[in-house]
C-alpha cells in the first residue's frame, strides 16, 4: 500500500466513472437537498422553509416507530445470520463434486429477484395453500400472518435468514479456504481441540471477511424493500412497515415532496455514519495487518 | 520402522503427509462425519424447500392449487409456463429485464476498470475521500433516489428505456465493481506493470494484453456480483419503467385479475427467474470461493 506512486494523472483514469457516478448520485442527491429546504406547491410557488422539515421528520412518531423497527430487524437477522453462516461455512465440503453442488445450492437465494421472495415466501406460508402455512396449521398452531404481528416479524425474519445467510457463509467459505494447510497440521501436533481450531486459527483469518460480510448485511438490511412488502404489505397494522416502504409510500403515494426529501436526508446519514464507522475499522484491520508483517 | 528413513525433503514432506491422513482418519470419527453430513442435508433441505414449492405449485393447475393441498402435482401441466412463453406481455419482461442487466454490467466494467487500476497503483489528490465518497453510493438507498431519479430520467427523455435503469443500477454497482477490482488489481504485484512499460508497452497496451488477463478471475467475480445486484433489484428498475422496458418483477405484479392472484402463473414465472442465476453461479463455480471475499484474503 505505501509504495504507490503519487500521480495527479491518475485522475483522468477515474474521470470517467466519476462523470457517470456523479450523472447518477450527485444531480439526484442535489434535488432532494432542494426539496428537503422548501415547501412546493406547483411548478412556480414554491417557498424556502429552512429546517421546518427536518423538525417535522425527526418529530413524526410513525417514522421513529419504524426507525426502531428497522434497528431491531437489522439487529435480529445479524445476530442470526452471522453465527448460522460462520457455522455452514465450517460445514461446507471443501473437495469434488459435493462442494460445487453444495455452493450452487446455497449460492442460489442471492440470485433470485427481491420481489420473487417475497412472492416465494408468501405462497410458501399462506394458510390454504403454502407448504409451512398449511403444515403449522396442522400442528395445532394458529399461524396468520395477515393477523398476528409475531407471525408476520417471525416469518420476515425467517425469510431473511433464507435470503441472506448464504451471502455470510460463501464469505466465510472464501476465507476459510485462504488458510493454509499447515496452520492445520501445526494444531493436530499440539493436539489442539475443535474449538482451539477454531478460535486461534479459523477465526482470525475470518475477520476481514466477516467485517466485508456484516457491512454488506446491515446496509442491505436496512435497505429492505420488496421482501417485506411483497409478503405482508407492511401489516398487520404497521407491525411490519420499515424505513423504505414508510420513505416510498411518502414519496411517491403521498407526494409530500418536502417531508420525504428531508426523510430521505436523515435517513441517508444514519447509514452512512454507520459506513464510516465500518469503514475506519476496515481501514485499522489493515493497518494493524501491516505493522504485524512489518514487525 | 517399517518405513524407511527419507533423504530428501521431498519425500520426508510425503511422508509426514501420509501420516497425517492416517491420523485424520483416525481422529475423526464417522459419526462426526455423519453429523456434519446431517447439518448441511438439514440447510439444504430448508433453502430447497420454498423453492420446490414454487416448482411444485407451477406445475399444477390453478384448480389444483385452490383445492386440496397436494405435495406433488397430481396432474402435471405445464400450461403456465406455454401461457408466459406465448403472451409478449410476459416474454418480453424477460427480455427488458436481461438487456438492461447486461448493458448495466459493460457499462459498469467499461469504467470500473481503469478507475480501480487508478486507486490500486496511484496516489492523487483526494484519493481516499473519493473512495469513501464512492462506498456512500452503495450504501444509499433506492428508495431515497426514486423521485428525483424519475424526474431526472423524465427531463432527459429516457423515461421506460433499457438505457435509464441500466445508469440508475450504476449508482450501486459501480462503486461495488471498483471495490472488488481494486482488491484483485491489488494482488497482482506491481512489478509486472513496470517491466511491461521498460519493455517498451504503452499503457492501453499493457491494460489490454497483460493486466486484463491477469485479473480474469476478478473480472469474472465482478461481472457475477453486478449481474447479481442488478438482476434482483426491483424498485428503481419498475419506477423508472411504463410499458416498453418493463422488468419481469413488476410484470409479475399485475397477475391480480378479477378471479384473484393467477398462482400458477405467478410460480412459473418465479421458476423462470430463478434459471438466469443458476446458469451465472455454475459459470463462476470455481471463482466463488476465492471471489465472494472480493480478493481481499
Amino acid at each position: 500500500m505505501n509504495n504507490k506512486i503519487y500521480n495527479n494523472r491518475a485522475w483522468w483514469l477515474i474521470l470517467p466513472m466519476l462523470l457517470l457516478v456523479a450523472f447518477s448520485a450527485i444531480i439526484p442527491l442535489m434535488t432532494v437537498v432542494n426539496y428537503s429546504v422548501q415547501d412546493v406547491f406547483d411548478a412556480n410557488t414554491r417557498f424556502f422553509t429552512g429546517v421546518e422539515w427536518f423538525q417535522e421528520t425527526l418529530n413524526n412518531p410513525a417514522l421513529q416507530a419504524a426507525l426502531m423497527r428497522q434497528f431491531a430487524f437489522s439487529l435480529t437477522v445479524l445476530a442470526i445470520e452471522v453465527p448460522l453462516g460462520i457455522g455452514i461455512a465450517l460445514l461446507m465440503p471443501k473437495k469434488g463434486w459435493q462442494a460445487s453442488a453444495i455452493l450452487i445450492l446455497v449460492t442460489m437465494p442471492l440470485l433470485i429477484p427481491w420481489n420473487v421472495v417475497g412472492s416465494i415466501w408468501q405462497i410458501f406460508t399462506r394458510g390454504d395453500i403454502g407448504l409451512m402455512g398449511w403444515g403449522l396449521r396442522e400442528l395445532g398452531y394458529g399461524y396468520n400472518i395477515t393477523r398476528s404481528a409475531v407471525d408476520a416479524w417471525g416469518t420476515i425474519i425467517l425469510m431473511d435468514v433464507w435470503h441472506w445467510t448464504p451471502l455470510i457463509a460463501l464469505l466465510c467459505y472464501s476465507g476459510l479456504r485462504s488458510i493454509p494447510d499447515a496452520y492445520y497440521q501445526a494444531a493436530r501436533i499440539d493436539r489442539a481441540s475443535r474449538w482451539a481450531v477454531f478460535r486461534y486459527i479459523q477465526l482470525p483469518k475470518l475477520t476481514n471477511v466477516l467485517v466485508i460480510g456484516i457491512l454488506l448485511r446491515f446496509m442491505h438490511s436496512f435497505m429492505i424493500y420488496a421482501e417485506p412488502f411483497v409478503l405482508t404489505g407492511g401489516g398487520p397494522g404497521n407491525s411490519t412497515t420499515f424505513l423504505s416502504q414508510s420513505l416510498t409510500t411518502m414519496a411517491i403515494g403521498q407526494q409530500d415532496l418536502g417531508p420525504s426529501a428531508a426523510f430521505s436526508l436523515i435517513y441517508f446519514l444514519i447509514i452512512l455514519l454507520v459506513c464510516w464507522v465500518f469503514y475506519t475499522a476496515i481501514m485499522n484491520l489493515q493497518k494493524d495487518k501491516q505493522q504485524d508483517k512489518g514487525a | 520402522m517399517n518405513q524407511p528413513i527419507p533423504t530428501t525433503p521431498e519425500a520426508v514432506r510425503k511422508q509426514a503427509a501420509a501420516a497425517d491422513a492416517r491420523r485424520r482418519r483416525q481422529a475423526r470419527p464417522v459419526s462426526r462425519q455423519w453429523r456434519r453430513r446431517g447439518l448441511m442435508t438439514l440447510y439444504i433441505v430448508f433453502v430447497l424447500l420454498p423453492v420446490y414449492w414454487l416448482l411444485n405449485m407451477s406445475f399444477q393447475s390453478n384448480s389444483e392449487i385452490l383445492g386440496a393441498l397436494t405435495l406433488w402435482p397430481q396432474d402435471f401441466t405445464l400450461e403456465h409456463y406455454a401461457k408466459i412463453f406465448t403472451d409478449s406481455n410476459w416474454y418480453m419482461g424477460y427480455v427488458n429485464s436481461i438487456a438492461y442487466v447486461l448493458m448495466n454490467m459493460l457499462i459498469s466494467l467499461a469504467v470500473a476498470l481503469p478507475a480501480a487500476y487508478a486507486f490500486s497503483r496511484y496516489r492523487f489528490i483526494g484519493d481516499k475521500h473519493l473512495f469513501f465518497w464512492l462506498l456512500t453510493n452503495l450504501m444509499a438507498p433506492p428508495a431515497v433516489f426514486l423521485l428525483p431519479y424519475f424526474q431526472l430520467y423524465y427531463t432527459v427523455g429516457l423515461f421506460d428505456t433499457h438505457v435509464a435503469v441500466a445508469l440508475a443500477h450504476c449508482l450501486f454497482n459501480i462503486p461495488l465493481a471498483v471495490w472488488i477490482l481494486e482488491g484483485f488489481m491489488s494482488s497482482v504485484p506491481k512489478e509486472i506493470d513496470e517491466t511491461a512499460f521498460i519493455d517498451g508497452y504503452s499503457f492501453p497496451r499493457f491494460f489490454v494484453k497483460i493486466f486484463i488477463p491477469m485479473i480474469s478471475s476478478g473480472i469474472g467475480v465482478t461481472l457475477f456480483f453486478l449481474f447479481m445486484f442488478s438482476w434482483v433489484e426491483l424498485l428503481l428498475a419498475s419506477t423508472l419503467t411504463a410499458t416498453s422496458a418493463q422488468p419481469i418483477g413488476s410484470v409479475m405484479t399485475q397477475t391480480k385479475g378479477a378471479s384473484g392472484i393467477d398462482w400458477g402463473a405467478l410460480s412459473a414465472a418465479g421458476v423462470l427467474t430463478i434459471l438466469p442465476g443458476i446458469v451465472v453461479v455454475y459459470f463462476v463455480r470455481n471463482h466463488i470461493a476465492k471471489g465472494f471475499a472480493l480478493g481481499r484474503t
